[in-house]
């Protein structure tokens, strides 16, 4: 992490907190006892210690922020509760809503494993379709022109109204998995589309001057040039894939037997057990974290060497 | 296709030499209708470095695309040792090669045009790896022809992590990693410093004098043709053709020296009008 930058970075990165004032803010901190900094503000000069302990900084304050505010709301949603006494059938505090994730965990769990099997299998084959499918339309105008337009169909029909559909036509696994990629596949598509064009017209003539075939073209050139693209595109489609999953679910509704976590949330909603609601829509939440979080790493591992991405702030 | 090499190590040239290539009455129209060549006739000789100096756009890229086999002529001919190459399909240039008659060339763009997603020395070995040689054997050349241009011990690094002029080298070491006979080199130093170019165009020289090779090299630069060629053909403003050819008869190895003695000015000053009077004709 060796930096050119001599002067010391705003510690908070919001954009009015700037240079000085971000000294000033540290101090601050260590006022009230929050900051971590045992020695004095840091000064313009200091070199290594102070561009580490500012770098420390920001990342405990990237941490801390979200879950103080988090600290805060739930603060705030209990007291609301509590004094104007409202009933839990209609919005229960957080206490009950925890003391529900646990007490329901066998059934939650079982739920969370259905959803995360849909989205993964989502995920999986709309990373297969989408992928195959732009290197299909990268090898033949005709199949491009012929079937692009349908992609941008699939893709603008709102899958709320397609999944009823669906339901209708497919046993209910299925068709939960066909929306997932649905709406997951285009992203991917879009992107890996857009990469496989982007690819640097000089390294296409240099593979022609070696005589390379278009196979090799394609494993060799084409599909690194479009990887960043592709990791791009893969990481709105894992949040898609989850939402599409969801969608479907609440779909079919009652009809499930084994369902995911969505299904979990509509028969709560007849049962007026809203604690549950509450639970299974926090449990739906971590999990699209969970997934952004492991498509970002996979993103990283794979671009950390090369890719401009993911190289920030390294010499 | 070797042995056109392994004949002519000789660094100094006569017109008795006999041509790679030649051009006869090559002309180039693009799809869009514009003409870039138009009755362009040159013959390049074994063991030259020659250099096309023209301004932009007079069709000079043009002309090394065409050697390269990265476009076929409108009309005209292009031929390789006195044989001139049959068209083929552009899909089986591959097989055709052999049957063309057309020794493999190196070519250097104007950017260092790396994988970005591969070491230096990957990046280096990719034509053998096109042309299937086994990857032990590959990556044994690889190193050697990085060892060539000073770079041996990046082998392993990412082209981000190289300056420009390295990156440039990289290049040059990938070019000539296939040992070819012809050597194309389109504007390869326009991008950079003036310190790193004139590094550059001496180790150049230097690799030039030690393999042995045919260089066409593309600029717009007066100094720098002067500098690096022993002929230098004035092309036109586009449509491209030759408007006269000027031999830079100063001894090799030239260095320091030779680029601030009074005879570089002299071919500088001659070079210069050339280019002037080539610019005017076309007004």
């Amino acid at each position: 992490m060796s930096n050119a930058d001599p002067r010391p970075r705003p510690w908070f990165p919001l954009p009015r907190l700037r240079g000085r004032v971000g000294e000033g803010a540290v101090a601050a901190s260590q006022a009230r006892g929050t900051g971590p900094l045992p020695n004095p503000p840091p000064q313009a000069g200091e070199g290594m210690d102070n561009r580490a302990t500012g770098a420390i900084t920001i990342r405990w304050s990237r941490i801390a922020l979200p879950i103080m505010t988090l600290a805060l709301g739930v603060a705030a949603w209990d007291l609301v509760v509590r004094v104007k006494d409202i009933p839990p059938f209609i919005l229960p505090g957080p206490g009950r809503v925890a003391a529900t994730v646990v007490s329901d965990w066998p059934v939650l769990w079982d739920s969370l494993l259905v959803t995360l099997a849909t989205t993964f299998y989502g995920l999986a084959l709309a990373l297969a379709g989408g992928v195959g499918l732009a290197i299909l339309f990268n090898q033949s105008r005709l199949i491009e022109h012929s079937l692009y337009p349908y992609a941008v169909i699939l893709q603008v029909t709102p899958v709320v109204a397609v999944a009823p559909l669906l339901l209708i036509y497919l046993p209910q696994q299925a068709a939960v998995l066909a929306c997932a990629w649905i709406v997951a596949f285009f992203p991917i598509l879009a992107n890996t589309t857009l990469g496989l064009n982007s690819v640097d017209r000089n390294l296409v003539d240099l593979f022609e001057i070696y005589g390379a075939s278009r196979i090799k073209v394609l494993l060799r050139l084409k599909l690194p040039a479009a990887l960043p693209y592709m990791l791009g595109g893969l990481k709105i489609a894992g949040g898609l894939s989850l939402v599409g999953a969801v969608v479907a679910e609440i779909a079919a509704g009652s009809a499930g037997a084994g369902s995911g976590l969505a299904y979990r949330i509509a028969e709560s909603a007849y049962r007026l057990n809203i604690a549950r609601m509450f639970a299974a829509l926090i449990l739906l939440s971590i999990t699209g974290i969970a997934i952004f979080f492991a498509l970002s790493l996979a993103s990283y591992l794979l671009l950390r060497r090369w890719h401009e991405s993911a190289i920030a702030g390294e010499p | 296709m070797t042995e056109i090499a392994s004949e002519h190590t000789a660094v100094h040239q006569t017109a008795a030499t006999p041509p790679v290539v030649t051009f006869q009455g090559v002309v180039k129209r693009f799809a869009s209708g514009t003409l870039a060549l138009d009755q362009l006739d040159l013959a390049i000789r074994n063991g030259e470095f020659v250099s096309l100096l023209g301004p932009s756009g007079c069709g000079k890229s043009t002309a090394l695309r065409l050697i390269a086999g990265l476009a076929e002529p409108t009309r005209g001919s292009i031929s390789w040792s006195g044989t001139p190459l049959p068209t083929l399909p552009r899909r089986r240039r591959r097989v055709g090669r052999g049957a063309r008659n057309k020794p493999e060339v190196g070519f250097v763009f104007q950017e260092p045009t790396l994988m970005p997603w591969a070491t230096v020395v990957r990046n280096v070995m990719l034509p053998l790896e096109l042309e299937g040689v086994e990857r032990r054997l590959a990556t044994k050349r690889a190193v050697q022809a990085l060892e060539r241009v000073g770079l041996a011990s990046f082998c392993d690094s990412y082209p981000r992590e190289l300056s420009g002029g390295m990156k440039m080298r990289v290049s040059i070491a990938r070019a000539l990693v296939t040992d070819p006979p012809l050597l194309l080199m389109d504007e390869p130093f326009a991008a950079l410093d003036e310190i790193t170019r004139f590094k550059l165009n001496d180790d150049l020289l230097e690799l030039w004098r030690a393999v042995g090779r045919t260089v066409i090299f593309v600029t717009h630069s007066v100094f720098e043709s002067v500098y690096l060629s022993n002929r230098i053909i004035v092309m036109t403003p586009r449509p491209g053709r030759v408007f006269t050819e000027l031999a830079v008869d100063a001894p090799y190895p030239r260095d320091e020296s030779f680029r601030t003695s009074a005879e570089y000015a002299r071919h500088c000053r001659i070079a210069s009008q050339a280019l002037s009077r080539a610019m005017a004709s076309a007004l």
